[in-house]
């Protein structure tokens, strides 16, 4: 008779020693890699004790910054979702010539380096730009300006929405659409009872990751914003503008802040991911999508 | 190689999947685990191949305990249901790769002149460069069976091998697995809810229901001398109609048979379509015809007892009466099975 | 003509077009028509400047390098969060994204605290005489931080849908651990690896935020090419600026071709053998 039974024959890389070592050293490394910076913010931020951080945050420039940056995200992600929306029904939804391409432009502003992408922008509506001289004898301001903020900021995370939802809405086919058009139903009907229920989680995972990387967008909208103190400065750059006046603390006490929208993101994505968003996402999109051979 | 397994029991959470399962193999023997899902035979040949392990039970390769030896250690060659082929292999590399990695060194020109003979055993000459993803379902089955085959195992196991297969492709392969078994002699265990495929292909063949063994013998045995109710209506067509037992004679509705050994209460009277007698007078069992279908090679007749029982038999393409008349059933060669409790 | 079955085709598709026309295009082209109006001498002398290609190395090589760091640890990673049960391990996995959610901005002055000579790494790293902020070294620390999602999240799923029979198979053919996971594991992550490798790569070779806090930027030594970029527009030079800046957007569209073809290889193995 035999003695004591394993439940499961071990896989690869389950031998317990092998096993232990890589868990510990991976945890360290996670440590070091992930966790320490966050630390390190929180640490930071009220090591002058709790009073200089809320005087840094009450500050009238710090304000104003949340401000701007709240500001360009109530502009810039809704209308980014109008555009991931319509982007990702007319991609998904019908078969035309160039969609490909439309799939690989839409991707493009995700591998730009976000100077790059300021620095187009100022080619457009600065005074050295396309629009440049126009704008200035109309005397509308787009650079240095909430607007110039906004649509770079919308430049970057164009994306964002529409890569969730593609390969999402893909995956779900056109049959139920199909089907509720059979039955008479008008367009937007039809999206609004029977794509958007399908596609709510997916569509928030976009949002909010968008929302998160245009509060806290730095290259591109240190390019476009002039950062002027108190009026143009976006929180990220007033952070900046903190560390380089040797004002370490008060940075991360504004830092803080949008550390702790990081945190809330990430547990917004966990609680969306339960709820079965963001799995379908790929490297790229335009790539053809794998034959999802399921065997009998 | 000889397979014995003793008190085998595997439970999966709740589940109770094997039962006190007893079994002996003999070296060189072909023998099929048949049954429907659920019945624990896959489960068998896992842990037969050490891909499961017992809760409690002993298996014996020889008169080795092999129960605590992992799997990579004891020998075996497993043939998984849909094929497990590395699908960044070609062909050669999947056959090759049982040598590559074993501990005894090959040369490269040994293993690819193993590769080679492999390739014409299973009769796949000139496939050797090829990709899984390139070749038919039926080619990718025989290449797992040379790649479970190059380690040279002691005993082979294949899990539902043409599971997967189209009708056509599954007796070819049936035939052509039979060969090479006569050829090679190595003691093989596969599992089937096919029951014609085990029947066609196994020296033995072993019943399972519900984690039990319920019947096992040679393909006749278990087709003439079904020992209880679910093999017979496992293996082929059944026929059922209720009876009660008395005094070792079983009535049913107006007929009587000899129910020798059967226990009063009630029982099950089982017989096949093809043994079915279909008269205008008489004797037997009253019944109206109620559908005629026809086949290929003969004629499948649905009717009906007095008290609304279901009966099917086979009648030849000739067969003259038209639904709804009556006529008279007999049966010949009835089984008895009690149902009492 | 195709009529469209679904309705909405030429509202959806013009909004689509309107934006991308108006928020990708057009800027992107105003960006190519600039450097194009210096004319080739010009463009040439500018983005083969001393200075200019010293960036470029300054940064492929330090991504270079966050890359490389960032394929075994994501891997390892990666492996653990999917194959492993241990405390914590929910927590970690999503850990794992907050390089992703994190303001670059934010990054690029909590890994300079850090790696200060006075830090909490920057300490006991400086006694042992490696210094690493104001160092190429602290570039390619920022630059692995900011990537290290890619990686983890590409090999990810490919981990989870790895068909548990091609082990057992390996296994049953006498494989070890090891033959099993250099023969047959990691040829069928290959594709999904390069493909995140790629990701991580373009982006380093971008990032901004998070890098020039723990660079130092001294040109030729620790200058990122975007930052140079930007230094040119301070100083009021456009057309050098807007030269570099497209060396940095032929990189990126190079990549995202790299990515896009490694990720169509990929499909080669997705047919279950």
């Amino acid at each position: 008779m035999s003695t004591a039974r394993h439940t499961k024959p071990p896989r690869v890389g389950d031998a317990p020693i092998f096993r232990r070592l890589l868990i510990a050293i991976v945890l360290i490394l996670v440590v070091l890699v992930v966790v320490a910076p966050l630390a390190v913010i929180g640490v930071q931020a009220v090591s002058k004790g709790i009073g200089y951080f809320a005087r840094t945050i009450a500050q009238p420039d710090t304000r104003h910054a949340i401000l701007l940056t709240v500001a360009t995200a109530l502009i810039a992600v809704p209308i980014n979702i109008a555009f991931g929306v319509a982007a990702a029904w007319a991609i998904t939804k019908y078969d035309f010539r160039g969609r490909r391409l439309l799939l690989i432009v839409i991707e493009i502003p995700f591998s730009i380096s976000p100077i790059v992408a300021g620095v187009c922008y100022l080619f457009v509506y600065g005074l050295q730009g396309l629009f440049g001289e126009m704008l200035q004898s109309a005397d509308i301001k787009i650079l240095f300006a909430l607007p110039g903020i906004v649509l770079a900021s919308m430049f970057v995370t164009a994306p964002f929405v529409a890569r969730e939802l593609i390969p999402l809405m893909q995956a779900q086919g056109r049959d139920l659409e199909e089907a509720a058009t059979s039955l008479g139903a008008s367009g937007w009907r039809t999206f609004f009872s029977v794509t958007l229920p399908n596609i709510k989680w997916a569509l928030l995972y976009g949002v909010v990751l968008c929302n998160s990387r245009v509060m806290g967008e730095f290259g591109a909208v240190s390019v476009v914003s002039g950062n002027i103190r108190g009026q143009t400065n976006t929180l990220p750059l007033h952070i900046e503008l903190l560390y380089h006046d040797y004002n370490a603390v008060g940075a991360f006490a504004a830092a803080s802040i949008l550390a702790l929208l990081a945190v809330v993101t990430l547990i917004a994505k966990v609680a969306l991911e339960r709820r079965g968003a963001g799995r379908v996402s790929r490297p790229s999109l335009a790539a053809p999508q794998p034959a999802l051979e399921k065997i009998p | 190689m000889k397979i014995r397994l003793d008190n085998i029991v595997k439970t999966f959470e709740t589940f109770r999947a094997v039962r006190d399962v007893s079994l002996e193999i003999g070296s060189g023997e072909l023998v099929a685990l048949l049954g429907p899902s659920g019945s624990g035979k896959t489960t068998i040949l896992r842990m037969v191949a050490g891909l499961e392990f017992p809760d409690s039970g002993d298996i014996f390769f020889g008169d080795e305990n092999a129960t605590e030896i992992p799997v990579r250690h004891r020998g075996v060659g497993f043939v998984f249901q849909h094929y497990a082929l590395f699908p960044h292999m070609t062909v050669g590399e999947n056959i090759a790769f049982g040598m590559k990695v074993s501990k005894t060194r090959r040369s490269p020109t040994d293993i690819a002149a193993r590769v080679a003979d492999l390739l014409r055993l299973v009769q796949l000459d000139g496939l050797r460069d090829r990709f899984p993803g390139q070749i038919s379902g039926g080619q990718r089955q025989r290449v797992a069976l040379a790649r479970a085959l190059a380690v040279d195992p002691k005993v082979l196991l294949l899990d539902e091998p043409f599971g997967a297969l189209d009708a056509n492709v599954r007796r070819d392969l049936r035939r052509w697995l039979r060969q090479i078994h006569a050829e090679l002699g190595i003691t093989t265990l596969f599992v089937t809810h096919d029951q014609e495929e085990a029947l066609d292909l196994a020296d033995r063949v072993v019943i399972l229901d519900k984690g039990r063994i319920v019947q096992q013998g040679t393909s006749e045995e278990v087709c003439r001398q079904p020992e209880n109710a679910f093999v017979m209506n496992f293996l082929g067509d059944t026929n059922r109609l209720s009876a009660v037992v008395k005094d070792e004679r079983a009535e049913v509705l107006d007929a009587v048979y000899a129910a020798p050994g059967l226990p009063d209460g009630p029982a099950d009277l089982m017989f096949r379509p093809a043994d079915v007698a279909w008269s205008e007078q008489g004797p037997g069992l009253a019944a109206n015809v109620v559908r005629v279908i026809d086949r290929p090679d003969s004629r499948r007749v649905l009717a009906v007892t007095a008290n609304g029982q279901n009966i099917e038999f086979d009648a030849s393409p000739e067969f003259p009466a038209a639904v709804g008349s009556r006529g008279f059933l007999e049966i010949r060669r009835p089984r008895l099975f009690s149902t009492t409790a | 003509m195709a009529r469209r079955i679904l309705p909405g085709f030429h509202l959806s598709l013009g909004i689509t077009l309107v934006y991308v026309a108006i928020i990708v295009v057009l800027p992107l082209g105003a960006l190519i028509f600039k450097a194009a109006s210096l004319g080739p001498e010009d463009y040439w002398r500018i983005v083969s400047s001393d200075r200019a290609v010293a960036s470029y190395r300054v940064t492929a090589l330090c991504a270079l390098a966050a890359t490389v760091f960032n394929l075994v640890f994501g891997l390892a990673l990666a492996w653990v969060l999917v194959r492993y049960r241990f405390p914590g391990r929910r927590i970690v996995d999503a850990l794992v994204d907050l390089p992703f959610a994190l303001p670059t901005a934010v990054a690029g002055i909590a890994l300079t605290t850090l790696f200060a000579s006075n830090g909490w790494f920057g300490a006991p790293l400086a006694a042992l005489g490696i210094k690493v902020a104001y160092t190429p070294l602290g570039i390619m620390i920022a630059m692995a931080f900011t990537s290290l999602p890619f990686i983890v999240r590409t090999v990810q799923p490919v981990l989870e849908e790895l068909d548990p029979a091609l082990e057992e198979a390996g296994q049953s053919l006498g494989g070890s651990d090891w033959a099993i996971f250099f023969r047959v594991i990691l040829p069928l992550l290959t594709p999904a690896l390069l493909a995140g490798l790629s990701l991580s790569f373009a982006r380093s070779l971008g990032e901004f935020g998070a890098v020039i806090f723990i660079a130092g930027n001294q040109p030729f030594e620790t200058e990122i090419t975007a930052l140079l970029t930007f230094i040119r527009l301070e100083e009021y030079d456009y057309p050098s600026s807007a030269a570099i800046a497209t060396v940095l957007l032929m990189a990126a569209f190079v990549m995202l071709a790299v990515t896009n073809l490694l990720q169509a290889r990929a499909l080669r193995y997705t047919v279950k053998g």
